[in-house]
């Protein structure tokens, strides 16, 4: 637990301590791969018991859907640059970039947001039946997570205005980095999955 | 909102009522006292905010031994229920909440924490390290384990247990036939602590990988280390799992959802699955740490090295593999189709064969050692033979096509307690006694010690092996009577008794705790053992910084090389260098408090004033976010001074073991 400071390798991997966070946060997502993992096990075992309610074709709307996956898929793209410019010591670039990663996550949410409130007014919710019940959670975690990752990613922010990089600021940088890329992740998997999948059932 | 406050407090039944007004008491005792003696300071100082791993595993074991009390009490009503037949002493749904808290308390609030306990206060010494690589993250793991527990635990005296089995099976345990609000303790209350293992797993997985001193590689670990190592593995890979089936259990219970509840497409057989993708996995995450203390006492006390150390790391790595594809093993019975149960029977027994490399190795490293019988080795001994019997009928029921007589009976309730107490209370029995003066500076006394181990191993023998026969007889399982004509009555009576015995070593064991914290001698050496591993090569109790230089490892078994060359043992003034620590945090306790508020009121589905609740969680994190405490260093004049008093004493001191 010595702060010896290894000045040749980029900031967030500087000190011992910070290697060790990053090394647990892989551990943490590798949990969150088993959780989700178990949400898609789920859904796939209920996806079709409809019980006399809606289906996936009733619901679905298909151009919503890339809206949001553009949205967030272009989120992931700018966070990489974000990372990017942390690594030049660029401070302004860097948060320039997590704010427009933020927007683009928010405005996922939103869509998110609408999504779920149309699906009710189809009178699609998750007692509906076993299929929407894994639907809603299962989208639901994922959405939890986005918006965990937004107030999360606020704080960084208003650290790295307040302190600067500093090993610790960018180490939490990147950190946060490795979530929103997590999470991108998950979402190629459910719009995979569930979405197109849905689709052409 | 829906729950009526009359029906807040259990009323009406004398053995509640009792535990009722012994909780008042004991808490007002336990208030008073601590005032009186003025020591709520030094209990928030020293306790309830350190980040001090050693600390927080004496918390975890201290924990575990109540928890166990209540378990174990919790066992001895069901053993006296059944002494004979047709008893009126529990009714149905008493009894069946009984042995739902039984269950669970064992496992994952006794089992759990003890083993949980050791290693923090073991593996940051073996490994050389001077904390575990998230000290403050360690804490909260403790906190959201004892928040989980205690609020599990005041189910039985407000608003009412569940009753559902530890397994809680839908739709048994869904909303249309569990209405009460006692399954959604289990929901809540396991999920609060399932969080806290999750954290811990990750917590020693790094602390393996990222601070083990110098020169000790992967292979050079002690079996300890290696079985905490693989269990934290198997904490991350199931843990999420029963994070999610209890979400699940959640929404299904709380907002109508249909998971589990057949109406609506739900599917009860997924909760199983669910339930034994984790429930599997756990057992193993229970026993492969227990394994490692039998490791480390059986080599110790055999004064030989550990036999086949790398036959030993791979059978625990295979077993852990092994552990993720078995659980299908739980329910044959349920209509899977002989190509399924086949495959998971074969998967299944393939596990003794890593067991039973095991079993050989602890038996090659007796052999032609010097063996000191100590109450650790005692256990570590009875182990064998209890756990072989475990085994072998754990053999019996992995058989798909037999387990059809077997299913449900307490033919099945015999054999996971053979497995169970020999290998994991066995286990932290061992651990106690041997790592006891390392964390308090005295040992248990050895006298009393034999009394305990000889009580308990008879009387557990004589509660569990009638149980075989019970249920080879047919007595099945979760039944809280049975009938004069049945013929149980000789057999269920003999496992009465012994579970009395079984209770009067427990209680020895407490006294043991007793005597040694009063009479026990204070100058006894910081190796007591004469051990082979790097935590006896620091003082005792440990000083809170750990080492005061890192010690550096060429081999296996390090101490004991150290010793035998005498090198690396001695301290020179000028190796003393500051020591950074992390410094103590409320936090924690905040956080375990705040979440134990919470899901209290989610428990009672009041869920405005659980959300009011749920904000403090977040308000915590934000604070944390924004602690840039970086911890303090310790001065070397300090270091100096508290080398010095323990090294000095070093030769004068008696050796116990003899
Ligand atoms: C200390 C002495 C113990 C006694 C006297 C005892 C006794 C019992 C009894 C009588 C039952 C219920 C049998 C039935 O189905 O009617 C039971 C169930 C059980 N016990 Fe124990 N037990 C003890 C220790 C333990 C320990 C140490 C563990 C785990 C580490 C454990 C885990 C369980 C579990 C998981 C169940 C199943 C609960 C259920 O059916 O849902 N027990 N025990
Ligand atoms: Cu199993």
């Amino acid at each position: 637990m010595s702060a010896k400071v290894d000045t040749s390798l980029p900031l967030e991997y500087q000190t011992e301590q910070d290697r060790m966070n990053i090394l647990g946060f892989w551990v943490f997502l590798g949990a969150e791969i088993v959780l989700f993992a178990t949400l898609f096990g789920v859904y796939g075992v209920l996806y079709e018991r409809y019980a006399g309610g809606p289906t996936h074709k009733d619901i679905f709307v298909i151009k919503d859907v890339m809206i949001q996956t553009v949205l967030l898929l272009t989120s992931s793209f700018t966070m990489g640059i974000a990372i990017f410019e942390m690594r030049r010591h660029n401070l302004k670039g860097l948060i320039t970039w997590l704010v427009i990663t933020l927007a683009l996550g928010a405005g996922f949410l939103f869509m998110e947001i609408n999504e779920f409130i149309h699906y009710a007014h189809e009178g699609a919710t998750m007692q509906t039946s076993a299929f929407l019940s894994s639907l809603f959670v299962l989208l639901g975690t994922h959405g939890a997570h986005v918006t965990l990752g937004i107030g999360w990613a606020t704080m960084v922010i208003i650290q790295l205005l307040k302190r600067g990089l500093t090993p610790t600021t960018a180490r939490k940088t990147f950190i946060i980095g490795l979530y929103w890329h997590f999470l991108d992740v998950v979402w190629i998997f459910i719009f995979t999955f569930v979405y197109l999948k849905g689709l052409v059932a | 909102m829906g729950i009526k406050w009359d029906e807040f407090f259990i009323t009406g039944d004398p053995l509640i009522l009792g535990s009722q007004i012994a909780i008042l008491l004991t808490m007002i005792g336990a208030v008073a006292a601590i005032t009186y003696l003025k020591k709520w300071k030094y209990l928030w100082t020293e306790w309830l905010t350190t980040v001090d791993h050693k600390k927080i595993g004496i918390m975890y074991i201290i924990s575990a031994v109540l928890m166990f009390f209540r378990g174990g009490m919790d066992g001895l009503l069901m053993k006296a229920q059944t002494a004979r037949p047709e008893m009126e002493f529990l009714n149905s749904q008493h009894y069946n909440e009984i042995f739902t808290t039984h269950g669970v308390i064992m496992i994952l609030f006794m089992a759990m924490p003890f083993l949980i306990g050791l290693m923090n206060v073991v593996i940051p010494l073996q490994i050389g390290a001077r904390d575990v690589a998230f000290p403050q993250l360690n804490a909260l793991s403790f906190w959201l384990f004892f928040s989980g527990a205690m609020l599990f635990n005041i189910s039985f005296v407000i608003g009412g247990s569940p009753d559902a089995g530890w397994t809680s099976y839908f739709p048994l345990a869904g909303k249309e036939f569990s209405p009460g609000i006692g399954n959604n303790f289990y929901a809540v209350a396991l999920q609060i602590a399932g969080i806290g293992t999750l954290m811990t797993g990750i917590n020693f997985i790094v602390t393996i990988l990222k601070m083990r001193t110098k020169g000790m590689t992967l292979m050079k670990m002690p079996m300890f280390t290696w079985t905490t190592f693989v269990t934290s593995i198997l904490i991350v890979a199931a843990f999420p799992i029963f994070t999610v089936a209890l979400a699940l259990m959640t929404f299904d219970r709380l907002y109508g959802t249909h998971f589990f509840t057949v109406s609506g497409g739900g599917m009860d057989m997924l909760w199983a699955n669910l339930f034994w993708l984790w429930g599997h996995p756990e057992v193993y995450i229970v026993a492969l740490p227990a394994f490692g203390i039998f490791s480390e006492v059986i080599a110790t006390f055999s004064r030989k090295s550990l036999f086949g150390y790398k036959s030993m790391v791979f059978s625990i790595l295979g077993i852990a593999l092994l552990s993720m594809v078995v659980w299908v093993h739980h329910f044959y019975t349920m209509g899977s189709g002989p190509a399924v149960n086949s495959f998971f029977s074969i998967t299944t027994m393939a596990i003794a064969i890593p067991t039973g490399v095991k079993m050989f190795n602890w038996l090659f490293t007796m052999r032609k050692g010097r063996i000191k019988i100590t109450s650790a080795m005692l256990w570590a001994l009875a182990f064998v033979p209890c756990f072989v019997i475990g085994g072998v009928t754990g053999v019996m029921l992995a058989m798909g096509a037999a387990d059809y007589q077997y299913h449900n009976t307490l033919f099945l309730v015999a054999h996971f307690h053979y497995v169970l107490i020999p290998g994991v209370v066995f286990a932290v029995f061992a651990g106690l006694y041997y790592w006891w003066p390392k964390m308090f500076g005295f040992m248990l006394n050895e006298k009393i010690g034999k009394w305990h181990f000889w009580l308990f191993v008879i009387g557990f023998n004589v509660t569990f092996m009638p149980m075989f026969f019970l249920g080879l007889n047919g007595a099945v399982r979760r039944a809280y009577t049975y009938s004069a004509e049945s013929g149980f009555a000789p057999l269920f009576m003999l496992s009465a008794i012994g579970s009395i015995i079984l209770a009067a070593g427990f209680a020895v064991f407490c006294y043991n705790i007793y005597w040694s914290i009063r009479y026990a001698d204070r100058n006894i050496s910081s190796d007591p053992w004469d051990a082979r591993t790097l935590e006896w090569s620091t003082a005792s109790p440990v000083q809170f910084y750990n080492f005061a230089k890192l010690p550096e490892v060429k081999s296996l078994d390090p101490f004991w090389h150290m010793k035998k060359k005498n090198e690396g043992l001695t301290l020179f003034d000028s190796e003393i260098e500051e020591i950074h620590m992390p410094s103590n945090s409320w936090l924690p306790i905040y956080m375990g408090v705040i979440f134990g508020i919470a899901g209290f009121l989610l428990v009672f589905e009041w869920h405005i004033a659980a959300a009011v609740a749920a904000i403090g969680i977040f308000a915590g994190l934000i604070i944390r976010s924004f602690d840039y405490n970086e911890g303090f260093h310790v001065k070397k004049d300090e270091i100096h001074r508290i080398e010095n008093a323990w090294r000095k004493t070093e030769g004068e001191v008696h050796d116990h073991v003899s």
